[in-house]
């Protein structure tokens, strides 16, 4: 095992802001977001790729951060939970899952959000079974789901809503 | 959590990256979605002195169908292959098969060509790949070869890939209206427990044709041509999917795991063949 310690610099576009960071290859992207970047939002559950709590969006794309290295994402666009609210506020998903009770320790949540934010934009009015399938990647261990499920739904009619209202 | 350290070369072109093999031989890896190969390296279950992402080399992107071929790039994510219209087209199969693959977002990042390449029996392409007589196409130093997905498979971990080659990209023929992909896993983002890929072509009401293949019942996939013939010419009624059904029983060779003892493994195989067949017919 050879535990090299060369250092490589990458960029990385996060929430809109351009950074660049030294790190090992070795680097998990998760890591880099926690510790180089000061972003928190972003959750270590599992380390195993198996419960969403690290969910960030990659160049529109959910993923689980801890199952890439931040070399991967050399030149990407990264929206992290932080990102995601609105500079006038909080964004519907966050509203809705306050309003339906989407979260109760809220250690999934972060992820939760972020994934459903992508879910939403590429299927703006889902299905229950499409909402539940489509956050199959994020587990939560405190509210059963079915309250994440509404708080999801009801994002999705909300943000119709608004969309109609401003046409 | 942490890999082992190594050293990353992002290089642009196919040709690079075979130099990059070349140089270090098994001490490089190639990296694709990762989401075979992260995993491994975090338990360090894989040490991996160079890796080799292909993220950047346009030749092993993109789908191109033509007619009734389809070729599929090796770097195609699993979530590129359920949006693909072509896909849906000619083979949807994989559409079906790729839906049934981990979660949202491991479908994102693995690619088809980690899926077929990495070699371990519970991934679910390379049965279905076996189930279509589908052909890989491989590139190392002294240029492409083809191999096809029925003797790619040697053990677990080990396939007709040779260290210095990359796999590029797989081609696929249309195939018959009667398919399905079925599979029986403990929860979302399990691999298979039992996995049936059936293909059916029908004529005047009679089997015409018929390829059955199973998952992580063995070190490797398993394509049953004897299991496929025991439905030829007939009109798929009971007796002839309860033959189909015990050939593939006895063609299969599961051991005991956390997925369960041989016996219950041996059990869902059948019920998960039923169904497949049952679907493929009902479609054929
Ligand atoms: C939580 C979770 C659940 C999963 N569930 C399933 C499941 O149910 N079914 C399933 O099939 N898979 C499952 N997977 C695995 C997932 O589908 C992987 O993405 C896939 O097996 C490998 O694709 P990759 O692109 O990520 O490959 P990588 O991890 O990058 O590579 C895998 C291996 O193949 C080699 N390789 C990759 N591409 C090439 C190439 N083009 N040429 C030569 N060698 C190559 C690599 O060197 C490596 O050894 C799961 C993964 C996770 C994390
Ligand atoms: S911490 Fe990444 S999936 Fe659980
Ligand atoms: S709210 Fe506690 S894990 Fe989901």
């Amino acid at each position: 095992m050879s535990e090299t310690t060369s250092q490589m610099n990458i960029k990385l576009t996060v929430n809109g802001e351009a950074h660049e960071v030294t790190c090992e290859p070795r680097a998990l992207l998760i890591h880099v977001l926690r510790e180089d970047l000061n972003l928190t939002g972003p959750h270590i559950g599992c380390e195993t790729s198996h419960c969403g709590a690290c969910t960030v969006d990659l160049n529109g794309k959910s993923v689980k951060s801890c199952t890439l290295f931040a070399a991967q994402a050399d030149g990407a666009e990264i929206t992290t939970i932080e990102g995601i609210a609105n500079p006038d506020g909080m964004h519907v998903l966050q509203e809705m899952f306050r309003e339906h009770h989407g979260l109760q320790c809220g250690y999934c949540t972060p992820g939760m959000i972020t994934r459903a934010y992508r879910l939403l934009e590429e299927n703006p009015a889902p299905t229950e079974e499409e909402v539940r399938f489509g956050m199959s990647g994020n587990l939560c261990r405190c509210t059963g789901y079915q309250n994440i499920v509404k708080a999801v739904l009801a994002a999705s009619d909300q943000m119709a809503a608004q969309k109609e209202a401003a046409e | 959590m942490i890999p082992g350290g190594f050293e990353y070369h992002r290089p642009d072109s196919l040709a690079a990256a075979v130099g990059v093999l070349r140089e270090y031989g098994d001490d490089a890896r190639v990296l694709a979605g990762g989401h075979s190969l992260i995993p491994m390296m975090k338990l360090r279950m894989a040490d991996v002195e160079h890796l080799i992402d292909v993220q950047d080399i346009a030749e092993m992107k993109g789908i191109c169908a033509e007619g009734d071929k389809i070729a599929i790039g090796a770097m195609t994510s699993q979530h590129e292959l359920i949006d693909s219209p072509e896909i849906a087209r000619v083979v949807p199969i994989l559409s079906e098969a790729a839906l049934q693959i981990a979660d949202p977002q491991v479908r994102y990042c693995g690619t088809i060509g980690g899926n077929v390449a990495n070699g371990d029996p519970g991934n679910d392409m390379p049965g279905v790949m076996q189930c279509l007589d589908a052909t890989f196409l491989l590139h190392g130093p002294d240029g492409p070869r083809e191999v096809a997905a029925r003797d790619f498979y040697e053990a677990a971990y080990t396939t007709a890939r040779d260290d210095e080659e990359i796999l590029t990209a797989i081609r696929i023929s249309a195939h018959a209206p009667g398919y399905a992909y079925e599979k029986q896993k403990r929860k979302i983002g399990d691999y298979a427990t039992a996995a049936a890929a059936v293909l059916i072509e029908k004529r005047d009401g009679l089997v015409a044709n018929a390829s059955i293949a199973m998952t992580n019942l063995s070190d490797v996939p398993v394509w049953s041509e004897a299991a496929g013939a025991d439905l030829f010419g007939t009109d798929c009624g009971p007796e002839a999917v309860a033959a189909a059904v015990d050939t593939m029983l006895g063609d299969i060779d599961p051991t005991e795991d956390n997925r369960g003892p041989v016996e219950f493994k041996q059990h869902v195989a059948g019920i998960i063949l039923r169904r497949a067949i049952a679907r493929a017919w009902s479609r054929a």
